[in-house]
């Protein structure tokens, strides 16, 4: 199993710096969210873990082995480390582009050129851990958005990577769909794999992590177990993860206390 | 529904997403499990196009009949109602082809076999052969493509395609395509829609004007980053550049049944329309 190391890390785009001199470790087992407003630098932080954008200054390492645009040029290094990390987009409009929903979680491993018919079994097998069988046929467009990031999870877990990085996984869900996405993730693979998730539902964060690091300007404002961070309000409301808001209980009376983001 | 006030731009895109519902009842049928639903693509778009080919090459009249006949019986099997296929198949393509060929009526040379009472012009019972050989066998035609369009959902219909040897690239550029084009119109009618709801009394064509150029720009950003964000997780899925596909088609007992009746009919009606 391997983990990342992030140093003095720099990444920018279009004149923004989404992250600025970050320094982050993230072992191998271990299940961080990573919490902050829209524009904190989540997804950028995602995006470079997962190789798809490269630092301005500084390193991001994977195994010890240093993730450079080069490296990526060696199909070796490339299938090896797509093979280990798996990342669910925000969009699904963006993740599911095949015409059925079999065709979208066997993209990967065909890619990685898996053996057919081992790949048509994995996902199989895959779409009847995530209870979705009967939408094997089906064109991912036209399922529902609980439907979709299902589909999208599946797209990666038939891979079995040893990484799963997760933008928003439970974002536009319903609350009976987000609790079952939530339980899938706690569930997979019995809990030993390293989970990294992006989200300011603050909600699930003590269910699906056992640390949490707060992004604020691209910065890590802290790095903390889950409960500590859900207790420390004045870091919620400096990362604009809590705000107050006055509001009545129907006797009358109003009064304000601080309200979670969602 | 009739609605007033709106630009020459999102009438047209009022017409496509109109379209589009239309793309999606067919697909509705297409996974209703009737009779060619349950056919493996591959036999399907085989099987209809050799009858298509045989219909554009039969020589009689009787030879379209039995071929339109079995046509309608296999849409009837299908569960795909008459209505439909009278609607959206016959009335066009009746009315565009008896455009096309009602001069051939008055003149094609031969026997008189009626005359028009105020012009005195004769329709020939050779002009009313080739006119009724020309429509039947375009409506014959026409309904035998109907029942693969909407007996197969279109993603199988390009995955069917590999098997006749068109490139994988073209078959995965045409289905992420349809997939996307439908993404856009959608967003599009939905930003105009949204606009309009805001929208109180009439603008001015150079307003309208306007505020049609701003969307287009809108969409465009929307579809550069769309597009970059599918290229990030093809590449985050292993894609190198070259396109990997599976083809988990299996012929089945009924398949190869529906392939010898194809065959029996195609051969019956290249030997008849000879």
């Amino acid at each position: 199993m391997k983990g990342f190391d992030l140093t003095a890390v720099t990444c920018g785009y279009q004149q923004v710096t989404a992250l600025r001199s970050l320094t982050l470790g993230i072992p191998p087992g271990t299940r961080v969210a990573l919490v902050g407003a829209n524009g904190s630098g989540k997804s950028t932080l995602l995006r470079l873990l997962d190789g798809l954008v490269f630092p301005d200054a500084g390193e991001v390492r994977f195994g010890g082995d240093l993730l450079t645009e080069e490296r990526f040029g060696e199909d070796t290094f490339a299938y090896s480390f797509r093979r280990s990390v798996g990342l669910v987009f925000q969009d699904p409009d963006a993740q599911l582009f095949n015409p059925t929903v079999f065709d979208e979680v066997a993209f990967g491993p065909l890619q990685l050129a898996w053996d057919k018919r081992e790949i048509a079994a994995r996902v199989d097998e895959t779409l009847e851990r995530l209870l979705i069988p009967h939408l094997r046929d089906r064109v991912p467009q036209r399922l529902s958005t609980g439907e979709q990031k299902r589909v999208a999870l599946a797209s990666v877990l038939v891979m079995d990577p040893e990484v799963l990085l997760l933008d928003e996984p439970t974002a536009g869900l319903d609350p009976r769909s987000q609790s079952q996405v939530i339980d899938l993730l706690v569930g997979w693979a019995g809990g030993a794999k390293t989970i990294v998730t992006a989200t300011h539902d603050l909600a699930m964060i003590d269910d699906i992590a056992d640390r949490c690091v707060v992004l604020q300007g691209g910065e890590v404002a802290a790095d903390r177990p889950p409960a500590d961070v859900l207790c420390d309000l004045e870091l919620l409301r400096d990362a604009n993860l809590v705000h107050s808001h006055r509001h009545g209980h129907g006797h009358g009376h109003g009064h304000s206390h601080p309200h979670l983001h969602d | 529904m009739k609605r007033s006030g709106r630009s020459y731009f999102e009438r047209t895109l009022d017409g496509l997403v109109a379209g589009i519902d239309r793309t999606r009842a067919a697909e509705r049928h297409a996974e209703d499990g009737g009779l060619l639903q349950r056919v493996d693509p591959r036999v399907k778009v085989g099987g209809l196009l050799a009858l298509v080919v045989a219909a554009a090459f039969a020589r009689n009249h009787l030879t379209l009949v039995g071929l339109l006949a079995v046509a309608v019986a296999g849409a009837l099997l299908s569960r795909l109602p008459l209505g439909l296929l009278v609607g959206r198949v016959w009335l066009g393509t009746v009315l565009l082809t008896a455009a096309i060929a009602l001069p051939a009526l008055f003149l094609t040379p031969g026997d008189p076999a009626w005359r028009l009472p105020v012009a005195g012009w004769a329709v020939s019972w050779q002009g009313l052969r080739t006119v009724s050989y020309l429509l039947l066998r375009v409506v014959t035609a026409a309904t035998l493509t109907f029942l693969l369009v909407f007996t197969t959902p279109w993603a199988h219909v390009l995955k069917a395609l590999r098997v006749f040897r068109v490139p994988v690239v073209a078959v995965v550029i045409l289905g992420m395509t349809y997939r996307y084009i439908l993404l856009l119109l959608e967003s599009a009618h939905a930003m105009f829609e949204a606009r309009r709801s805001r929208t109180v009394g009439r603008l001015s064509p150079g307003d309208r004007r306007r505020l049609a150029t701003a969307g287009v720009g809108v969409l465009l950003d929307r579809s550069i980053r769309l597009s970059g964000n599918v290229y990030d997780a093809m590449q985050a899925r292993g894609f190198r550049g070259e396109v990997h596909v599976l083809d988990e088609f299996q012929m089945r007992g009924r398949d190869w049944l529906a392939l010898a009746g194809f065959a029996v009919f195609t051969a019956a009606a290249a030997w008849a329309g000879r």
